[in-house]
């Protein structure tokens, strides 16, 4: 059962492997968007040093993260949902509930296979543009890298539970555009894309580093930064990314059982 | 087909039902492995001198732009509601800029007033031309799956029939809220700015060109498409990044980008240059002062450039004849 789904991954490694030019394209876009990131954040922390707790160095190195983890992430779209969306809504949905795979893991590995290319594809060379072109420091240390990416692995899986439970809404709406439009904003918005979540004035903040999409950029962000470092932080960090993946996968299930008795019930 | 992940800045709700929504347009029919450039040229003889052709390509484009709508109408609460997330989508964007200031007096040298008057004019300027050009963007998959031919065979420009492909009115929410800023803006400033009627004048003046030189940009990255059917977000870097860009003041940003937006692709001519002409500060990076009232030859410029390009594009269309 395990080789099937490590099947399922590495295929979805191998079909956005196949989108070079888009991988191109898109790290040209990544790059561009990170500069004028980069040069208002360098404007708004000579203004206000140490705003929330982050020297320039590292807001600079936020920025570049959060190019980065963009597509890994899902943090403007979890990069499956329409296409999973698509198939409610034309009824192949039917063909997959067949396979003797279930719904969830099956589309579990196949992002995982696409979080792994964009982390090679489009992870990896934003945050070397960036710390040459901005001179922020790259940890040394391996452990620090294996701490981050650990956080990014959690982050992109936080991510999947979030867009497939967004997904499931096709079920029930069958043009789940409208779903997928507000969870993009406020995951937009409430995973510190625009600006870090730490930031964020008073209650606020303390909303948004408490729902889930702090799991998706901000918590490995943090993690790179080594905010968490001592005294156990890093089990804080990973505890709050497990608990909502936890959360969300369990009430993605949910809505998957409940969506599949309506399907028989309806005779699909 | 996977899309990679895009930067939609609108949500576009549209983005994933390609070819079965409630239109008129039948999906890959395309004749097999027809030369494009022999069905442009065949209906170019027709349609005679420019002037005509505008004309032409302006009436097709309201002709499927009408179709849409009336499409868009059908389901009322569907619409309402796209068009209230279109305007909150945008909304958040200048939250953050709320934020900024909620922590800042000034960022690089330019009040809260300035930066939301640079906000409301880049915001505006490419929101129409996101309503009027914003389709162009699907076109890559349109060319792909070979569903363009079908465009080909019908006698009305190309270009006209696929940037109102799919008209979107919701994106009108981005234009409401860009202007909602700009008169903001304005109110604000009403006392700050020595206003003469050359500034008046200068705000819907610079709007409109600023639209128009985003138009041309769209166009150009959608003739790019032609040869490289995956690169559409490199166009994004241009359009969104470029608005995002000019909602900051220049003294932001390093000089040699802004020498960059001025003379290599010359979004700064969308609101900077006119901008701080009418704030009453100095132009950037060593750019001569006049500058400010050059934005309707630069946009005819950019228009010039575009059409050759999807000119050429058009030419070297061959179809996937699928």
């Amino acid at each position: 059962m395990l080789r099937l789904y490590a099947t399922v991954a590495a295929g979805g490694f191998r079909r956005h492997a196949t989108y070079r030019v888009a991988t191109l394209a898109g790290l040209f876009t990544n790059t561009v968007f990170g500069f004028v990131f980069s040069y208002t954040y360098i404007a708004l922390w000579a203004e206000r040093p140490q705003l929330g707790g982050y020297s320039m160095a590292d807001a600079l190195a936020y920025v570049w993260i959060g190019q980065a983890l963009i597509t890994v992430c899902g943090l403007m779209g979890g990069g499956f949902e329409d296409e999973l969306m698509e198939r409610i809504r034309t009824g192949d949905i039917a063909v997959d509930l067949y396979r003797p795979a279930d719904l969830q893991a099956w589309w579990c590995a196949a992002n995982a296979g696409r979080s792994a290319y964009q982390l090679l594809g489009r992870g990896a060379v934003p945050l070397l543009i960036g710390a040459l072109a901005f001179g922020f420091t790259l940890p040394d240390d391996p452990a620090a890298w294996t701490a981050f990416l650990l956080a990014v692995v959690l982050g992109s899986f936080v991510s999947f539970a979030l867009w497939y439970l967004v997904a499931m809404s096709a079920f029930w709406l069958l043009d789940g555009q409208g779903v997928v439009q507000v969870a993009w904003l406020t995951g937009l918005f409430f995973s510190g894309m625009l600006l870090p979540l730490n930031v964020f004035p008073g209650a606020l903040g303390e909303i948004a580093r408490a729902l889930p999409w702090a799991a998706l950029l901000q918590v490995p962000a943090d993690v790179y930064l080594g905010r968490y470092d001592g005294g156990g932080g890093l089990a804080r960090a990973y505890g709050f990314q497990l608990g909502w993946l936890a959360l969300l996968l369990a009430a993605g299930r949910a809505a998957q059982a409940a969506a599949t008795r309506k399907v028989v019930v309806q005779g699909g | 087909m996977a899309e990679p992940t895009a930067y939609r800045t609108d949500g576009d709700p549209d983005a994933c039902r390609a070819d079965d929504a409630p239109g008129p347009y039948p999906a890959g029919d395309g004749a097999g492995g027809c030369r494009a450039g022999d069905e442009a040229g065949g209906y170019r003889a027709d349609d005679g001198p420019g002037g005509y052709r505008a004309g032409g390509g302006l009436r097709a484009y309201r002709m499927v732009a009408a179709m849409w709508i009336r499409s868009t109408m059908a389901y009322r609460a569907s619409f309402a509601l796209t068009l209230v997330t279109s305007f909150c989508v945008t909304f958040f964007d200048f939250v953050v800029i709320l934020l900024m200031f909620g922590q800042v007096r000034g960022l690089g040298g330019f009040s809260f007033a300035e930066v939301a008057f640079l906000y409301g004019t880049t915001g505006t300027a490419f929101g129409i031309a996101d309503l009027t050009m914003g389709s162009l963007q699907r076109m890559g998959r349109r060319i792909r799956d070979g569903s363009l031919d079908v465009f080909l065979l019908r006698p009305a420009p190309l270009l006209a029939q696929v940037a109102a492909d799919k008209f979107a009115v919701r994106r009108l929410g981005r234009v409401l809220q860009g202007l909602l800023v700009l008169v903001w803006s304005l109110v604000l400033l009403r006392g700050e700015v020595a206003w003469s009627w050359g500034k008046v004048l200068m705000v819907p003046g610079m709007v409109a060109c600023g639209a128009v030189i985003f138009m041309a940009v769209m166009v150009l990255g959608a003739s790019a498409l032609f040869w490289l059917q995956d690169a559409a977000e490199v166009t994004n870097s241009f359009t969104y990044g470029g608005n995002t860009l000019l909602q900051y003041p220049p003294t932001v940003f390093a000089q040699d980008l802004v020498k960059g937006v001025v003379y290599v692709v010359p979004l700064a001519f969308v609101n900077w240059l006119p901008a701080l002409y009418v704030l009453g500060r100095p132009a950037p990076a060593g750019v001569p002062s006049w500058a400010a009232f050059a934005a309707p030859p630069v946009a005819l410029v950019c228009c010039g450039a575009a059409a050759l390009a999807w000119r050429a594009g058009v030419r070297s269309y061959r179809s996937t004849g699928s």
